[in-house]
């Protein structure tokens, strides 16, 4: 009785792990795939070895869709891209939540919950004024184009975010900091600032992935190729490249490693930064 | 100190760089929107005031417009009753104390990391006819006369499961993690009580933890339900045009598609936009009226119980 008992946990057990482990192959391979495949030429990749490691490795594939595809470039716009929006959405979002939290004044309440409406509210409504907008200023196919929308974007969960946290910095810190003589620009930089580091970190990590993967506002504001970013850029690479996966899948590899590795190094913290505001939204 | 933070210039200067951004980028916008809705404008031509021609003509189109609605809240449901049931099991699974979970996780979270470009573009070359894995798989197996290779995404019956799977699989980790996030949260004591009491698996499931979950499925159900009426990346990857005869539309690529170039429809692709926010906000609402009503079900019952 006891024996047939541990059997049948036992063989729970072990479909259990067959089924986690069967879903992290089905979560894993298609990563898998993409790395291999990037190193290998067509006749490889359709006949003789599809799924299997590469026999040679073939870098040239990376070669050609960085001097062919501007691979580089785009590379390089999504970095400066989303390095501004980090800063922006950081000091920006910092600055209004210090002023939200700790300075009095009336109508805070109100103006907290205007910017929480840019939670709720799809982005989509903004895609054609702010395309109008930016094209009236002739600021279309630049930095900015992408730079200012995206911090906006961002700015209602960096605000959320923040102020979840400077709640739990005590106020004698500023006041004790105070009795010295103090203003409060620099109460804001010498004490708020260092401390709301990892704050900054979480909304940092979730500025970048909104920002390097954001795909509808990039294809319509940035079409010159010298402002696309990488996800713009790989929807025109793939056109070009047709047939020839490898280089396709290289292109691929480039755009997805800053992420990977970001996840890899970081990954508590990618978690944290991605589930915080929904649990406190 | 009071003095110090009642300062009105510091407080204007603290706060007006994002409240302007936010707000020329945010809520002007909804306004403007809201005003090209209701015109007929090509951009470069007159504005024409038309009143609510566009959203009638929209709620008429039975060819493109509600078939694209209509495969949104497919979308929608796919994902509330597939993915986040299999998200909870999972969650469930990995909370009862198994060995590697750390690992499990952080496998599983991969690829909501990963930007939809990319996915789409995997996606696009295991659906592909000749030479892609699922094909070349189902081939290996038998299942599939090789002479006569599949197009997943070319072929009308199969374009919207085809599309729905990579979304499907992408945010399984995402349910995942807050699930089991929410699970972790909850106090060991209560489960060893249900332990002692002899429950399983299934009855702590059912009995204890997903009750207990309520706030945190509130969120992924919201999350779920108004992130579908927003889904663009994968189905735009996937389906340049649509698919088949449209038969993989969904409101933000039509809404793209008739915005820009080459349509330029100003007033009718702002319709879409309004109608598309419309939904987001009502389904957000519901949501909650729904997860109310419940909580507010069971008060009232422990009340009887009491009384």
């Amino acid at each position: 009785m006891v024996d047939t008992k541990r059997a049948a946990r036992l063989t729970g057990r072990t479909l259990m792990y067959i089924l986690l482990s069967a879903w992290a192959f089905v979560q894993l391979f298609p990563l898998y795939w993409m790395i291999t495949f990037s190193l290998k030429d067509n006749q490889e990749i359709f006949n003789l070895n599809p799924i299997g490691l590469p026999r040679s490795w073939l870098w040239s594939n990376y070669e050609d869709v960085i001097q062919n595809a501007h691979m580089l470039r785009y590379f390089a716009n999504s970095l400066i891209v989303a390095a501004v929006t980090i800063l922006t959405v950081t000091i920006f979002g910092l600055m209004a939540t210090y002023a939200l939290t700790r300075m009095v004044w009336r109508g805070r309440a109100v103006m907290r919950s205007y910017f929480m409406l840019g939670l709720a509210l799809p982005i989509h409504a903004a895609l054609l004024p702010v395309f109008l907008i930016l094209k009236n200023m002739k600021m279309l196919n630049s930095y900015w184009a992408l730079i200012l929308p995206y911090s906006a974007f961002a700015l209602a969960m960096g605000i959320l975010i923040f102020i979840g946290f400077i709640a739990g910095i005590p106020k004698e810190l500023e006041e004790s900091a105070c009795l010295d003589g103090c203003t409060v620009y620099s109460i804001f930089a010498r004490i708020i600032l260092p401390l709301m580091a990892p704050a900054i970190s979480v909304v940092a990590i979730f500025t970048f992935l909104q920002a390097w993967n954001e795909l509808l506002f990039a294809s319509v504001y940035a079409t010159d190729w010298r402002y696309k970013t990488l996800t713009v850029g790989i929807m025109g690479m793939a056109g070009q490249y047709q047939t020839r996966w490898g280089p396709i899948g290289a292109g691929l590899t480039m755009a997805t490693v800053p992420t990977l590795v970001i996840y890899i190094i970081l990954s508590d913290k990618v978690q944290k930064s991605l589930v915080i505001g929904a649990v406190k939204g | 100190m009071e003095r110090v933070m009642k300062d009105k210039k510091a407080i204007a200067l603290f706060l007006l760089p994002a409240l302007i951004l936010f707000t020329l980028i945010i809520i002007v916008p909804l306004f403007m929107s809201l005003y090209y809705s209701v015109l007929d404008w090509n951009g470069i031509g007159e504005r024409v005031f038309v009143g609510f021609s566009n959203y009638s003509e929209l709620l008429a189109d039975t060819s493109r417009f509600l078939p694209a609605v209509r495969n949104t809240f497919i979308f929608a449901a796919a994902s509330l009753f597939i993915q986040l049931p299999f998200s909870l099991f999972l969650a469930l699974v990995l909370a009862s104390r198994v060995k590697g979970e750390r690992f499990f996780v952080t496998v599983y979270f991969i690829p909501v990391v990963l930007s939809a470009v990319v996915i789409g573009q995997l996606w696009l070359r295991i659906y592909y006819p000749r030479g892609g894995l699922l094909n070349t798989l189902l081939t290996a197996l038998g299942w599939m006369d090789p002479t006569q290779p599949k197009a997943w995404l070319g072929d009308i019956s199969s374009v919207l499961p085809a599309v729905m799977v990579p979304i499907l699989w992408q945010y399984v980790g995402y349910h995942m993690l807050l699930y089991y996030s929410g699970i972790k949260s909850i106090s060991p004591d209560i489960y060893e009580a249900a332990r002692i009491d002899g429950a399983g698996f299934w009855q702590t499931a059912f009995r204890i933890t997903i009750p207990l979950l309520k706030p945190i499925l509130q969120v992924s159900v919201t999350f779920c339900v108004v992130g579908s009426m927003k889904v663009f990346d994968l189905v735009k990857v996937m389906l340049s045009d649509g698919g088949p005869a449209g038969a993989g539309e969904v409101i933000t690529t039509l809404m793209v598609r008739r915005m820009f170039y080459p349509s330029n429809r100003y007033g009718y692709g702002s319709a879409m936009a309004i109608i598309l926010i419309f939904l987001c906000v009502v389904l957000y609402q519901a949501v909650g009226i729904v997860f109310r009503e419940r909580d507010g079900g069971k008060e009232r019952k422990r009340g009887r119980l009491r009384g």
